[in-house]
């Protein structure tokens, strides 16, 4: 080895994992300098996740070699991959929710049989990597106290109480507000400062291109091309995800709203636990108008697309065409809302919008199975009717497989979510509801989501979106509502504002009240 | 009720509060490592007869003991077996083990020692015998503390001392150990525990395993201790009422001993007053008997305020990535 050039902290070489038929990982080599920020970019299910799951011990790999630092290393379990010196802060928290961040860091890599000396040596080292690194955290907090990014904090920290060199992290921005992003960027610049090697695997472009100093592209389980961050550009990275030419913002005219279709005037909504979520809101949607409610996840935004779809019951006022609809007791489900023109994509496709056991086309009756075009008489439905139906719109959403007996499970994310939004659009709602329409959705499935949808605005409908992504919101709405705390914190033009502004708003700061 | 009425109650609540804190204890281990275990009932069961068997066949109930803790733990094996390694039902595992236990003992009983389901009775080194504490004689008659100490804490066998005792050492171990920390986090979210590089199936096991063991200890305190033998059923819901004292006590050690106290407080107060007269009305046997399962169904109900059992408990852990 050449003694003036210091090896790859890490090096795969020829890495392939199978899980039965599917090829999860095939033949992947990367190599990643000491000192540098990382990036993976993919789709969902290109086999970023498979990887890095290998690296952290977690799954064993059919074929291929892991080296660190030059040497040749076996990563069986997850504590060898901390031997080697690897940290990983997983997308999903894996944090004891009713323990202390001290209990939380010191669990696994205590120094004896006693738990008081640990944690006394716990608490010495997390003070001075609050001061090395900016991780400051209260080391006497309780995780399900204190928010998100402060929880992330911690599994950063758990990392480097184990003395990582090399940090993984798994779509670390998901969770957290811009300004929040913001902070964790600092702080993995500043770790990259003092020789850690970052591994970021995210899905958003402007991160990677903001953040990395290198950064590989995986497309269905391979990879398709490492480049210098500074070398390429946002579009050519989603050319490389998705296989072929990708428009990135979304093409549309300008909105021509008209006629009010749907008017909420001092609106409460509480959650389960009657915890008031929505806190008083006024808020007109016209016809022919995408208005797009942008806000950190928990602020309010779901409870209240769960009350204008009749999930759930509140106080207040909402017209819909001039109607009064009922918020609570009978009229309120979700039947009489679809009824009187109101379709609803719901946040969670799987628990809300789809029954995953069920075929395709059983999933396309479900809120319209009274429709009479599915009824053979009083008594029977008319499946075969139904199946056709289907068919149809597979075929006009480019859902993949074209197979209208395969179960919703086995469809992928984004064909998950164009059966949903199939289902409700082409009904010519005047009033679409529409959550995170491409959570966990491939670009190339966005893509087409997002024509539907200002397709429908086109002929008339009012869109009400709600999404946690701020670039979507940005490109597809026509006017922004900043939800925080239950409250509309404001709005604005898309075109008149900026991820910095809406950010502040979503923190809670710095607003006129709307 | 007089003074003396009073300790004798108490000194009785004390001997019957005792399988119950031994099973509560069991249970608390078990669930706090996110297994339930509804079978502690048939471990106790197991573990009562086979320690009875054989300190009847031996006449040594050390033997007896050894016998009960075995049986409890081969149980224990079973249920971790079914749960963790194989990941079944948590709930139908307990259940068959405690339909097993019922059935088998009985059965063994008569094939060995033909008495109707019985073991014969225990006498002399084939039971524990009470222990005289030190100076119990010359102080019981100080008035006041001398019959507290003479009659509620002295004379009560071995058993009943390490079953108090294990209260601290469950507290110490939970909360001042390393293997404490991990027990509570596996049993709340084991893919923290995985992640960290700890073994999730190895602490589980542990857990169950002492479980196994104090339910050995506590069915052999029902057949050697408190009773001269085994006959049929004779936990009568025990380990039920040990689950009951477990969610009252929201799965905490010394929690767990006041309200297996309470229990068995209720117990020894169904035993003294078998029939009650207030303002005229006799109330029947049954009904006092039935005093401890009330109180068991009113907490099951909700009545004892939210207690929230640990987050992962009865979820067999898939490793995601």
């Amino acid at each position: 080895m050449n003694a003036s050039a210091t090896p790859p902290a890490i090096e795969l070489r020829g890495i392939s994992k199978a899980f039965g038929p599917v090829q999860a990982n095939r033949d992947i080599s990367l190599s990643v300098a000491p000192g540098t920020i990382h990036g993976i970019i993919g789709e969902n299910g290109a086999g970023k996740s498979t990887l890095m799951s290998i690296l952290y011990g977690f799954y064993k790999a059919d074929s291929g070699d892991i080296l660190i630092n030059g040497r040749k290393t076996a990563i069986p379990d997850s504590q060898a991959a901390i031997r080697a010196g690897i940290g990983m802060v997983f997308q999903h928290f894996k944090l004891v929710e009713n323990f202390t961040v001290l209990e939380n860091v010191v669990l696994g890599a205590e120094d004896g049989r006693l738990l008081r000396p640990s944690l006394a040596r716990a608490r010495r080292i997390l003070k001075d990597l609050a001061r090395d690194y900016g991780l400051d955290v209260d080391p006497d907090a309780v995780i399900e106290e204190i928010g998100v990014g402060m929880q992330q904090r911690v599994e950063i920290l758990k990392a480097l109480y184990r003395q990582a060199e090399i940090l993984i992290l798994d779509e670390p921005t998901g969770v957290l507000t811009p300004s929040e992003a913001d902070q964790l960027f600092r702080i993995l610049h500043r770790l990259k400062d003092e020789g850690k090697t970052i591994i970021l695997i995210t899905h958003k472009l402007r991160e990677i291109m903001d953040a990395t100093d290198t950064v590989s592209v995986m497309r269905r389980g391979e990879m398709t091309a490492t480049l210098r961050t500074a070398d390429t550009s946002p579009e050519e990275l989603a050319e490389l995800m998705v296989g072929r030419k990708v428009l990135l913002r979304v093409d549309k005219a300008p909105a021509r709203p008209s006629r009010k279709v749907l008017q909420i005037e001092n609106l409460r909504v509480a959650d389960d636990k009657s915890v008031e979520r929505v806190k008083g809101i006024d808020l007109d949607v016209h016809a022919g108008e995408i208005v797009g409610i942008a806000g950190v996840a928990g602020n309010g935004q779901s409870e209240l697309l769960e009350l204008l779809g009749g999930m759930r019951p509140g106080t207040g006022t909402v017209r819909l065409n001039g109607a009064v609809l009922p918020l609570e007791g009978a009229g309120a489900d979700g039947q009489a809302r679809r009824r009187a023109g109101i379709a609803h994509v719901p946040e969670d496709r799987q628990r809300e919008g789809l029954i995953m056991e069920f075929h395709a086309w059983e999933n396309v009756a479900f809120g319209y199975h009274h429709d009479p075009a599915y009824q053979k008489n009083r008594l029977w439905m008319d499946n075969a009717a139904l199946r056709a139906d289907t068919e149809r719109k597979i075929g006009k959403f480019d859902i993949r497989p074209a197979d209208a007996w395969l179960t919703a499970r086995n469809f992928s994310g984004g064909n998950q979510q164009k059966i949903v939004v199939a289902r409700e659009i082409e009904r010519n709602p005047d009033l679409l509801l529409v959550g995170q329409p491409t959570r966990g959705v491939d670009i190339g499935a966005i893509e087409f989501i997002h024509k539907q949808i200002v397709a429908l605005r086109d002929s008339g409908c009012a869109v009400l979106l709600v999404s946690v992504e701020l670039e979507e919101i940005l490109s597809l709405a026509d006017r922004v509502v900043v939800m925080f705390d239950g409250r509309i914190m404001g709005e604005r033009l898309p075109g008149e504002t900026d991820e910095r502004e809406l950010g502040l708003l979503m923190a809670g700061v710095g607003s006129q009240a709307a | 009720m007089d003074f003396h009425t009073l300790i004798q109650i108490l000194d009785s609540t004390i001997r019957l509060a005792t399988p119950l804190l031994l099973a509560c204890l069991a249970g608390l281990y078990s669930e706090r490592a996110g297994i339930f275990d509804i079978g502690l009932e048939g471990k106790m069961l197991a573990a009562a007869f086979f320690s009875a068997a054989l300190a009847a066949m031996t006449g040594n109930v050390w033997l007896g003991l050894l016998a009960g803790i075995a049986a409890s733990l081969a149980l224990s094996a079973l249920h971790g077996l079914a749960s963790i390694t194989f990941r079944g039902n948590q709930l139908i595992s307990g259940v068959a083990i405690n339909f097993l236990a019922a059935g088998l003992t009985v059965l063994v009983a008569q094939d060995w020692f033909r008495q109707g389901g019985r073991t014969p009775a225990l006498s002399g080194n084939g039971r524990f015998a009470p222990i005289d504490l030190p100076l119990a004689d010359t102080l019981r008659d100080v008035p006041g503390l001398g019959p507290v100490y003479a009659e509620l804490i002295s004379g009560h066998s071995v058993l009943v001392y390490a079953a108090f005792l294990a209260v601290p050492a469950t507290w110490w171990l939970l909360y001042r150990t390393r293997f404490g920390l991990r027990l509570r986090a596996v049993g709340e979210n084991p893919a923290a525990v995985d992640t960290a590089g700890v073994s999730v199936v190895g602490l589980r096991y542990g857990a169950v395993m002492i479980c196994g063991v104090l339910c050995g200890i506590a069915g052999a305190y029902l057949a050697t201790a408190l009773q001269a033998g085994f006959v049929k059923d004779m936990t009568a819901g025990r380990g039920f009422i040990a689950l009951a004292a477990l969610i009252f006590a929201k799965w905490r050690p010394w929690q767990a001993m006041w309200a297996t106290l309470l229990f068995g407080f209720l117990q020894a107060v169904a035993l003294r007053y078998q029939n009650i007269d207030i303002a005229g009305i006799t109330i029947p046997v049954q009904v006092m008997d039935a005093l401890p399962y009330i109180l068991t169904v009113v907490i099951l109900a909700g009545f004892v305020g939210k207690a929230i059992p640990p987050r992962a408990g009865g979820e067999p852990y898939v490793k995601e990535r």
